[in-house]
């Protein structure tokens, strides 16, 4: 389980503009890309500083890949980060106020409390 | 010594923004009403006069993250840009620009640090929704010096439920003990049930009524010990997986005191989470 590193992944493509739509449109090459140019960039340094043991296990890298949120969840993916990333990537093909968000809870539904477990 | 004039809890709501300033068809049908009643909020800052706001909320993963992640943090700076591009994105949220006050950051990180509590600190914090919001809703001319404080209710381990009203109760102590002739407001939003990304998520209301009603209960009554008694860590996953926000309204609590009844009290029901809106006169609103 690397939970830390989905978390990195969304949150460090959510926050740019170009790799939310290369993500979008190219979803496994990014996620191949990510994991060998930057999935071990350590972002609060100031120069190109790396760690060298990130990687993700193979369920995690499919997960990302297929854009599959529901399997995200089951994995323990900070629900805030994907909630964001995916309403950016994907409510623009919706034309109901809040359809995608409901649709986004409605695929969800078979979750339970207490829900997977998110600490890192 | 400094007064403080006024003790705010609220929910922040980014799409309040939006809402408010929409207009024709884009404008939502309880946009008038939520603009009534924050609007009736906002008075019970203007008539408190401050001169500065001590501002609780919460990062959400934009400027801290995993990689360093404070549990509570004082912004120490002369000024704070505000607001970040997924906000503008998502919420249709301004950037906005906000001066600091740098010797009341300076005595709450000396006094919290030396009464136990390990703040963290940061000389150039961008700050977003948690406490734009408020700004927007309680003093839109965003023309009064902040002190900005950031809680972790996001990122699991986080501080207990105690904690927060801890160093509420301890944030209220230090600001009267700052040597200054000014007049603070101590500000701070939180949640009620909330869920975020999961299948409770954007229904009809909050995911937990009879917990929002509880809530504002215990809220409204300062009713620390039930609520003590009531919340933990565990207990919030309940109403909804992103109730830990309440745990700043706790905080709030410990703010305005134990027992203390709130001077005003309002709610709106809206889609997704239950708006609420608290305000305190330490010393009376007219002798403040």
């Amino acid at each position: 389980m690397s939970k830390y590193l989905v978390d990195k992944f969304l949150f460090t493509i959510d926050r740019d503009p170009e790799l939310v739509e290369r993500y979008r449109a190219e979803p496994r090459d990014t996620v191949t890309w990510w994991e060998a140019e930057r999935a071990n960039t350590v972002l609060n340094c100031h120069t190109g500083e790396a760690s060298t043991w990130l990687r993700f296990t193979d369920e995690e890298r499919e997960a990302l890949a297929m854009h599959d949120h529901v399997k995200l969840f089951e994995l323990g993916a900070h629900p805030f980060l994907t909630l964001t990333l995916f309403i950016a990537m994907f409510e623009r093909d919706h034309t109901e106020p809040l359809e995608y968000q409901l649709a986004f809870a409605a695929r969800l539904q078979h979750f339970e409390m207490p829900y997977p477990d998110i600490t890192t | 010594m400094a007064t403080v004039v006024a003790v705010i809890a609220s929910t922040h709501h980014p799409f309040f923004y939006k809402a408010s300033t929409a207009t024709g068809e884009d404008r939502p049908p309880f946009a008038d009403e939520w603009v009534r009643k924050i609007t009736a909020f906002r008075e019970t800052l203007t008539r408190a006069n401050p001169d500065v706001l001590v501002m609780v909320g919460s990062d959400h993963f934009h400027q801290l993250w995993l990689d360093n992640m404070p549990q509570f943090l004082v912004g120490k700076a002369p000024f704070y840009d505000a607001n970040w591009y997924n906000e503008e994105r998502e919420f249709g949220m301004p950037r906005m620009f906000l001066k600091g006050n740098e010797d009341l950051s300076t005595h709450l990180l000396r006094e919290g640090i030396d009464r136990g509590f390990d703040l963290a600190f940061s000389n150039e914090l961008r700050i977003d929704h948690s406490i734009t919001c408020p700004i927007i809703t309680l003093r839109p001319e965003a023309d009064l010096p902040i002190v900005p404080i950031y809680t972790n209710i996001f990122a699991p381990p986080m501080p207990r439920p105690k904690r927060f009203v801890d160093l509420g109760e301890a944030i209220r102590e230090i600001v009267e003990s700052w040597p200054s002739h000014l007049r603070v407001a101590i500000i701070g939003t939180g949640h009620l049930s909330l869920e975020l990304g999961g299948p409770r998520q954007f229904g009809p209301h909050g995911p937990d009524p009879e917990f929002d009603r509880r809530a504002v209960e215990w809220i409204a009554g300062g009713d620390l010990e039930s609520c003590l008694a009531e919340v933990t860590l565990d207990s919030l996953h309940a109403p909804g997986n992103a109730t830990h926000g309440f745990m700043d309204f706790m905080l709030m609590m410990g703010v305005a005191g134990a027992g203390a009844k709130a001077d005003y009290v309002d709610s709106l029901d809206l889609f997704h989470t239950m708006e609420a809106y608290f305000t305190w006169y330490p010393n009376g609103v007219d002798a403040a």
